[in-house]
């Protein structure tokens, strides 16, 4: 039990060590926007399909599901819309949709990183004086950072999308229905909960896979375990932050 | 020049390197050989900093690098190139962006006197063909020598090879060789390289150093080492029946001239 929590304790601190060394000015800052660039290009809108294809589906599906097993005579029309929005906006943009990129972001980032560590390019880096973890892991951060809001409100948008062809396409509701409820008691604020929300998850997940990959020592048999941590505990630390932060927002 | 002074390394309780000291003169191509697990990768990491030494002195021109502060060191490190065993370009850069790489970093020259520096590189490495082609697409050999264009590419006074001809056939081996040496001489830069090739050692070794568990076992050139009595040391060399056979030919022609 001990030697567990000596065992996080030892990895938070060296992920503290890391994170202060990735905070630090960019040595030039034309390469660093040059990285920043290529970065929010490869983890964010390389993104985009994926993330549109799946909040079309879930958004549909979601309207479906709300239709058939929630609503009934006693209930008014426009609640399929409305619980649509609210839980495409609330959740699974945000939260869900975050989870998934850590999949495919984190599993990326920890790989390329560990590769990197593997086949010495990082030590490369050192020895011409370069800040190895500022120059490759500060541009990712920012630019997933930069990416994410725009990827959580295109997910928002492609379920809305996805609700919308229910309506057109299945006929499972009528779109007048649709457009009512999701208008019906409509919070901006919910809105920025979701972009906030997002800045911190996309934050854990590029720093996340970026320090299990900056620390791999061996092989591609390392580099395939530290790409697996890395999503899981990406993803665990997504769920907790989402609990605390929802409970802070929503206050 | 370099100097070591009573290196010594330890990883918890076992110690690595045992007391080194040498002296790598500029100009020169400073060979260290040895066993694997002799110690001289350890050695080598210790002197470019990627290691902390546990006790003594790396003095880079009278410079003693251990007691620098961390500044100091990134800056000497741009007085630095290194030669990896397996080249470690960055694969998501071309040829010409890899040897740029430096100069991107570290120069105020304007884009188009950075390309040119880099040109110049490549063509000094006989690759200026392959400036757009990515690390992936070359061979090993080509590899090594973007690596070695890349080292040069800021005018380093100290070039670091850690066993460049690993995994080369021997023929690029020669080219490899020749092309440090050749870059040593006229850029009169301290090179060290970590090697266990023997023709590496016939070849160009100036000024070479046997490691053997961690100290220094034996110090001399490469005219030296053929005539060396230190048996670890022949051991070592004579472990290839080429150099075997060198020897036995030499020992004949030494009792004909008796005779």
């Amino acid at each position: 039990m001990f030697n567990l929590i000596f065992k996080y304790l030892g990895a938070l601190g060296r992920y503290c060590i890391l994170m202060g060394r990735t905070f630090s000015r960019p040595e030039r800052m034309r390469m660093f926007l040059k990285q920043y660039v290529k970065e929010m290009s490869q983890l964010g809108v390389d993104s985009i399909g994926i993330v549109l294809l799946i909040s079309f589906f879930i958004g549909a599906v979601i309207c479906i599901q709300i239709k058939l097993n929630i609503q009934s005579p006693w209930m008014p029309r426009f609640v399929t819309g409305y619980t649509t929005r609210e839980i495409m906006l609330l959740e699974f943009s945000s939260s869900i949709m975050c989870l998934i990129l850590a999949g495919k972001v984190g599993s990326n980032i920890a790989s390329e990183i560990g590769t990197m560590r593997v086949t010495q390019q990082i030590d490369a880096l050192d020895i011409m004086g370069v800040n190895s973890a500022s120059y490759l892991i500060l541009p990712k951060i920012t630019a997933l950072v930069t990416m994410m809001p725009c990827l959580v409100t295109f997910s928002t948008a492609a379920g809305i999308i996805g609700a919308y062809a229910t309506a057109y396409l299945g006929h499972v509701l009528t779109a007048d229905d649709l457009t009512y409820g999701l208008h019906y008691s409509f919070q901006s604020w919910f809105f920025w909960c979701s972009v906030i929300k997002s800045l911190f998850f996309a934050f854990i997940i590029s720093s996340v896979a970026s320090f299990y990959g900056y620390q791999v020592e061996g092989g591609s048999i390392e580099v395939g375990k530290a790409s697996t941590n890395a999503v899981v505990n990406s993803s665990i630390l997504i769920l907790f932050s989402d609990l605390f932060l929802t409970q802070l927002l929503t206050k | 020049m370099i100097e070591l002074k009573n290196l010594h390394k330890s990883f918890e309780d076992k110690e690595v390197l045992k007391g080194i000291s040498t002296v790598f003169e500029s100009g020169k191509t400073n060979l260290i050989i040895g066993q694997s697990g002799s110690g001289k990768t350890v050695l080598i990491k210790n002197i470019v900093g990627l290691f902390e030494p546990t006790t003594g002195q790396i003095l880079y021109d009278g410079r003693n690098y251990v007691a620098m502060n961390k500044k100091e060191k990134t800056m000497l490190r741009r007085e630095m190139g290194m030669i990896f065993q397996n080249a470690a370009l960055f694969d998501s850069m071309s040829v010409l962006e890899n040897v740029m790489f430096p100069l991107d970093m570290f120069s105020n020259d304007t884009l188009r006197e950075r390309t040119k520096r880099a040109q110049f590189c490549l063509d000094r490495v006989n690759l200026i063909e392959a400036q757009n082609k990515y690390p992936g697409e070359i061979s090993g050999g080509m590899q090594k020598r973007v690596a070695i264009a890349r080292a040069i590419a800021l005018n380093p006074k100290y070039l670091f090879c850690d066993e460049p001809n690993s995994g080369l056939d021997p023929k690029t081996s020669l080219v490899i060789d020749e092309l440090i040496h050749d870059i040593t001489a006229e850029y009169n830069m301290t090179t060290i390289i970590n090697t266990h090739d023997m023709n590496s050692v016939m070849g160009i070794g100036e000024h070479i150093i046997y490691i053997f568990e961690g100290h220094k076992e034996w110090e001399g050139t490469k005219d030296e080492i053929i005539s060396s009595n230190n048996e670890r040391l022949n051991s070592f060399i004579f472990a290839s029946d080429l150099f075997r056979k060198v020897k036995e030919v030499e020992l004949k022609e030494e009792q004909e001239n008796k005779k």
